[in-house]
């Protein structure tokens, strides 16, 4: 994920100096915070959400983004060099507990939020509310598509998949969350299947070509809304609840009064997967800065003046 | 574990071997995909090196300008070629392929061809038009026939070249039997893999082997006895 790496590395600089010069603001012993991000845009825009709600509350925030993967990220926030990280659930989960001898994700956002916690308490680390968006396997259909035969969740493909091309990644008909499941999960099975890339832009230009019917593209891709592709309905839960939720310090929160974790998790209630996907194309397909854009999205949910 | 084993079993699967995404359907989309690359650069390079020559004007420039194509790297063109298709409404996988081969199938085409024309004997072009022959003729029949072996050279060198570069194509989502090798990757599928690759180098050694024997049926039956 190197979109608008460049973009990002700029803005981070700008960041940190702005931060540093940025004053404490009012208020009384409000602890230090240190947001981090993987190196993503989508992650970019949730730490910029995390740390101007902090910012705007009296928090001194220090903005450590696209410091790397997250084999280097969750170690750092492990070891308190950064204290708030945004997050996804299910990945998150089979990332800490690999063998899967805590907890396992399900399809359940709760259920794998309170796995993810049991997980992550040897780390002295606290999930806070995990959010509605994801970023996990999505299947799409073009706009046309959708109207036309009047579909809105995966189920509703049933009559019609087996006149339809699926597309997706090579190893999608062999995969338990691609063509596996949707044949398991849903009883479907499509007339043919067209091997592609994982969401990328081959499989967006054959949906646009009308080569497939139905694309396999993550469920917070740009090109969702870029396109006017209709992300359809997870109604069966096949997939993982990779849900966006941020992960802090045990550390940070005993020295807060709470107020950080309310500011957080007021941000995840206001956080559709419509929401994060008109920022995440704000920012990989406009070009624009995630810091404003994250401004603007907090002002307009009301969370900050 | 023995992969060879292993390629064997993958080889005798009669499923591997029927429907759409079938051996013998990958083998003919790799056909298809390399004859039309070739025909087109024959149309392209063909008319373009007989004239050069003919005449002996500019041949320098035109072997030289060719084999810029032989420094084009073939996965950009794919790249490139896939753009311009997304761009054009063409599609994926056969155009941006189509895009990427014709640049490699020129180069050797025209070398050779030039060479050949040039390379038959200036006394037999001079007895030829000193009879009474016209340009056209005798290209047509004179220089054509005899530098036939080395021009059909060339062809074999373009055709073998596309027929094993046109399994980048399923990286493009194109068909073909790079599709094995692209997706036997994706699915750690070893055997697979190995399998489209057997695949090509056969194809490319039939490519070769046929091109060879056309090349000496094709010698003029004077030349042949010659040798």
């Amino acid at each position: 994920m190197k979109r608008g790496r460049i973009l990002i590395a700029a803005l981070v600089a700008v960041a940190v100096v702005a931060s540093a010069c940025g004053g404490t603001g009012g208020g009384t012993a409000k602890p230090d915070v240190i947001v981090g991000s993987t190196n993503f845009y989508e992650q970019v825009t949730l730490g910029e959400l995390y740390a101007q709600i902090l910012e705007a509350n009296g928090y001194k925030v220090t903005k450590k983004f696209n410091l790397g993967p997250r084999d280097i990220v969750y170690p750092a926030l492990k070891s308190g060099q950064i204290d708030i990280l945004p997050e996804y659930l299910a990945t998150l989960l089979a990332f800490v507990d690999k063998d899967g001898k805590i907890a396992k994700p399900t399809t359940d956002k709760k259920e794998t939020a309170t796995g993810l916690q049991k997980a992550l308490d040897p780390d002295q680390l606290t999930v806070l509310d995990p959010a509605d968006a994801t970023d996990q396997n999505g299947f799409v259909v073009t706009k046309d598509t959708a109207s036309s035969k009047n579909l809105k969740k995966i189920s509703d493909l049933a009559p019609y998949a087996k006149d339809m091309v699926l597309g997706g990644p090579a190893e999608c008909p062999t995969r338990p969350f691609c063509a596996l499941g949707l044949k398991n999960t849903y009883g479907l099975t499509f007339k043919d299947f067209k091997p592609l890339d994982v969401g990328g832009p081959l499989t967006v230009a054959a949906l646009e070509g009308k080569q497939i019917d139905v694309g396999l593209i993550l469920t917070s891709d740009p090109s969702i809304v870029a396109k006017g592709f209709v992300l359809l309905d997870d109604d069966k839960h096949l997939q993982l609840a990779d849900n966006l939720a941020p992960v802090v310090r045990n550390a940070l929160v005993q020295k807060d009064d709470g107020t950080l974790k309310r500011l957080l998790n007021s941000i995840s209630a206001k956080l559709t997967q419509a929401e994060l996907n008109d920022m995440n194309k704000q920012v990989a397909v406009d070009k624009a800065d995630s810091k404003v854009v994250a401004a603007a999205w907090l002002k307009k949910q009301g969370l900050i003046k | 574990m023995s992969l060879i084993g292993e390629v064997a079993r993958w080889f005798a699967d009669p499923t591997h071997w029927e429907g759409p995404h079938g051996i013998p359907v990958r083998i003919l989309e790799h056909l298809e995909l390399s004859g039309l690359a070739i025909a087109i650069a024959v149309l392209i390079a063909g008319p373009v090196a007989l004239y050069l020559g003919h005449t002996g004007h500019g041949g320098f420039i035109a072997v030289n300008v060719a084999n810029i194509g032989r420094a084009l790297p073939s996965f950009a063109l794919l790249g490139v070629g896939l753009l311009i298709a997304i761009a054009l409404g063409l599609g994926l996988g056969f155009w941006p392929t189509m895009f990427m081969l014709v640049p490699l199938a020129i180069p050797p085409i025209v070398t050779n061809t030039f060479v050949a024309v040039r390379e038959v004997d200036r006394d037999v072009v001079d007895a030829a038009r000193g009879m009474g022959l016209a340009e056209g003729q005798i290209l047509r029949s004179i220089e054509i026939p005899l530098g036939l072996p080395l021009i059909l050279a060339g062809i074999r060198t373009a055709a073998v070249n596309v027929v094993a570069t046109a399994t980048l194509g399923a990286v493009a989502a194109g068909g073909a039997l790079g599709r094995f090798i692209v997706d036997g990757f994706a699915l750690r599928e070893h055997d697979q893999v190995v399998a489209g690759a057997l695949l090509v180098a056969f194809l490319a050694v039939v490519t070769e082997v046929s091109f060879a024997a056309l090349e000496r049926a094709t010698v003029p039956a004077g030349m042949a006895a010659s040798r």
